[in-house]
């Protein structure tokens, strides 16, 4: 279990993190999700042991993580934002080092490497000097590298930035393992596509401080909407009566936007055959009909009243 | 925790074998630039001709004094000489092929000789000289008046010009009515006497005809070196400097290493480790002090087997000396890395350092050179230790108490480099 709470880092004038706290269960993945400069690293970075927080605490199985030589960082598996590996070594070479750096040498250390690579798909390439790597290569094995010495939990600091879509899907595979081993892992991510795919509990951060900390069905019920109903009128408004449309039965909100009828309603499965016979009812026909859910992107939105693609 | 240290130095030394830039700048270049300095600085002190000034002489005169002149200058060791015209000799000196221009202007040899003894008007020698080489014109300067006199001299004392003025002195001062009697008689006495030696002289046959003002002395030259027999080998002292120099190249190498790390999110890795900064920092040290000490030992190897540069003192200090020196090197590279926030902006920072405490070490050009107060001021930098340790060790051939004050100075250095770099050193990654 990993306990953090109120963390607090700032630099100068700035509060880069502000009160940051959440906890992380055993075979959970924990989304960190934010814009950019949001303050995610910077919690990262505190709970691995990088940055001194100016107040607060990390604990890991209720101890507190504390100087550099902490047995409890053992616990504690780091995969950094940058492909953090010697391009010029083997990539065995670079997982002997970074097995040593937590005193696996030896058959422990050729065991935890071939069971790494075997995880992340490059047993076969193990000899081969990381600058002959693909993108995608060096984010797998820069997983591989943090899980030599089988740490509880895993930090993963935007492992996926710059990487082609089937290396990101291996990569979510392998996760997907580690969270079926029990593993507790922390995401941090930028793309509320991710936090969905992967994430259990998923912890908003803007401005250096949590905004949301749910489920994803909980972050949902945060909005007045959920689902959403795109209609394309042929004729665009043309006479639709949108107050009498708000009086249905089910129906939350009715806007028009480009010529189409967004409609957000309580159940898509009930409300949208009603919908559409009103809408034929009464002359106006349509030419494509699409469902929509809400997404992170909205929960952002509505928390923030920014969007996380701009900010 | 000596996995990881073990593992942390092990891994240096790989990205130093793999690196072939890093091995090009230790090993071909330092070897190619000392050996070409150890050739320009003479050497292994074997080549005929190495090291003499280069001197032209114009003999306008054509006289038996100045034939004798150029003679004497011509058997100078010191001194290349050889024959030119005024414009050609000129031109020379102008381009810099010849340092010194001696001009033997016509009737030399008559006025010099009247001037000997006479009040009259001293004829001149016109000598052109490269600026840039100022040491050597006053080197031939000398050399110069020395044989000057002697010519003089002779042909004055012994040869047919001496002889003629003799007698026309004699008679000029027989005929002379303003010279007061008592002044008179000893002058005539003086002159009688010299031109009787001289028809003596004649009389004895050549051999007897050489005589002449000479140097009062000889000299007796030996270069101090380690034994005798063993010869200044210009090689040991390029090497030392260029050991010197891309040595803390490398040194550079390890700093700029060490922030390139924190900006590859390596340090992030190497932090999120449960381990000692001691660790993270000495392991560091320790791999440079590994490679600059075998930097050191392979270049001077190198010199060993191609140019005879041999550890003529004490082995034991030569290794000594080595050690300090990579160990300051070691703290000098962990400095590097708190200088500067990224490689780009601490590595022309730390060349430029770099080469200049080389400049002031010596390991370009002999400290004589550089002014006193300049001089003084080498003392307060470690290349000067350095070098003056391995000189002491190498072709000076000095026991292993020579080596005692580098080595306790570099290991003072050492301390103060490696004290400020763990004071200054950003230990936290950035978040």
């Amino acid at each position: 279990m990993l306990e953090v709470d109120a963390l607090k880092k700032s630099y100068g004038n700035l509060v880069a993190v502000n009160g940051v706290s959440f906890q992380a269960g055993a075979g959970e993945i924990v989304g960190l999700l934010g814009p950019n400069g949001a303050g995610k690293t910077t919690t990262v970075s505190m709970i691995a042991g990088l940055l001194r927080p100016d107040s607060g605490s990390v604990r890991i199985e209720g101890r507190p993580l504390s100087g550099d030589t902490d047995p409890n960082k053992r616990r504690i598996g780091l995969v950094p934002q940058d492909v953090a590996l010697f391009d010029e070594l083997t990539a065995q070479a670079n997982l002997e080092l970074f097995a040593a750096l937590y005193d696996l040498d030896g058959t422990a250390a050729k065991r935890a490497m071939r069971e790494a690579l075997d995880l992340v798909g490059l047993a076969d390439r193990a000899q081969e000097r990381v600058r002959n790597y693909s993108g995608g290569m060096k984010r797998r094995l820069n997983l591989a590298a943090a899980l030599l010495h089988d740490p509880q939990i895993l930090l993963l600091d935007e492992p996926t930035v710059g990487v082609d879509p089937q290396s990101r899907n291996a990569i979510f595979d392998n996760l997907e393992v580690l969270k079926q081993r029990g593993k507790t892992l922390v995401y941090t991510t930028h793309y509320m596509e991710e936090a969905e795919r992967l994430c259990d509990r998923v912890v908003i951060i803007d401005h250096g401080q949590v905004v949301a900390n749910d489920t994803l069905q909980g972050l949902y019920r945060l909005l007045p909407v959920t689902n959403l109903l795109a209609v394309e009128l042929e004729r665009g408004q043309d006479g639709l009566r949108l107050d009498e449309l708000q009086a249905l039965p089910g129906v939350r909100s009715a806007k028009i936007e480009a010529g189409t009828l967004r409609v957000g309603v309580q159940d898509l499965a009930t409300e949208t055959p009603r919908l559409l016979q009103w809408l034929v009812e009464r002359g106006h026909l349509y030419r494509h009909v699409v469902s929509e859910r809400a997404d992170l992107e909205t929960v952002f939105l509505t928390l923030t009243g920014r969007s996380l693609r701009d900010s | 925790m000596m996995i990881p240290f073990r593992a942390l130095v092990r891994k240096d030394l790989l990205l130093f074998l793999v690196d072939r830039r890093a091995l090009l700048t230790s090993f071909a270049i330092p070897i190619a630039i000392g050996s070409f300095f150890g050739y320009v600085l003479g050497g292994a002190g074997d080549r005929p001709g190495q090291g003499k000034i280069s001197v032209l002489t114009v003999d306008q005169d054509r006289s038996v004094i100045s034939n004798d002149i150029v003679k004497r200058l011509t058997a100078e060791k010191p001194l290349d000489v050889k024959p030119s015209t005024p414009d050609a000799a000129r031109a020379a000196v102008r381009k810099g092929s010849a340092y010194v221009a001696v001009l033997i202007p016509p009737n030399f040899g008559q006025n010099a000789a009247r001037a000997f003894f006479g009040p009259e008007q001293k004829p001149e020698i016109g000598v052109l000289f490269d600026p840039s080489h100022s040491a050597e014109r006053s080197m031939v300067s000398g050399i110069l008046a020395g044989d000057v006199m002697q010519a003089v001299s002779k042909e004055m004392f012994t040869g047919p010009t001496g002889r003629e003025m003799v007698k026309d002195s004699l008679a000029q001062v027989e005929q002379s009515p303003f010279l007061p009697k008592q002044d008179k008689q000893p002058l005539e006495d003086l002159l009688r006497s010299v031109d009787r030696w001289n028809q003596q002289a004649d009389r004895k046959g050549s051999g007897e005809t050489s005589r002449g003002l000479s140097m009062p002395y000889t000299t007796r030259e030996e270069a101090v070196t380690a034994r005798q027999n063993i010869k200044y080998n210009g090689y040991a002292h390029a090497f030392a400097g260029m050991v010197v120099q891309f040595v803390l190249f490398l040194g550079i190498d390890v700093g700029i290493g060490l922030l390139q790390q924190r900006q590859r999110g390596l340090w992030k890795r190497f932090r999120a480790a449960p381990l000692s900064r001691g660790v993270l920092l000495g392991s560091r040290a320790i791999s440079a002090a590994i490679l600059a000490f075998v930097v050191v030992q392979v270049n001077f190897l190198f010199a060993r087997l191609v140019f005879g540069v041999r550890v003529e003192g004490s082995m034991l200090g030569f290794l000594g000396v080595s050690a300090a020196f990579a160990l300051m090197t070691a703290g000098f590279g962990m400095l590097i890395a708190t200088i500067g926030k990224t490689p780009e902006a601490t590595r022309g920072l730390s060349i430029f350092a770099t080469l200049l405490v080389v400049m002031l070490g010596g390991a370009w050009i002999p400290m004589f050179l550089f002014p006193q107060w300049l001089q003084k001021v080498t003392w307060v930098t470690p290349t000067r230790w350095a070098m003056d340790g391995l000189e002491a060790m190498t072709w000076r051939g000095l026991g292993l108490e020579a080596a005692l004050g580098p080595i306790a100075v570099l290991l003072a250095f050492t301390a103060v480099f490696g004290a400020l770099a763990v004071a200054r050193f950003r230990w936290e990654a950035e978040g």
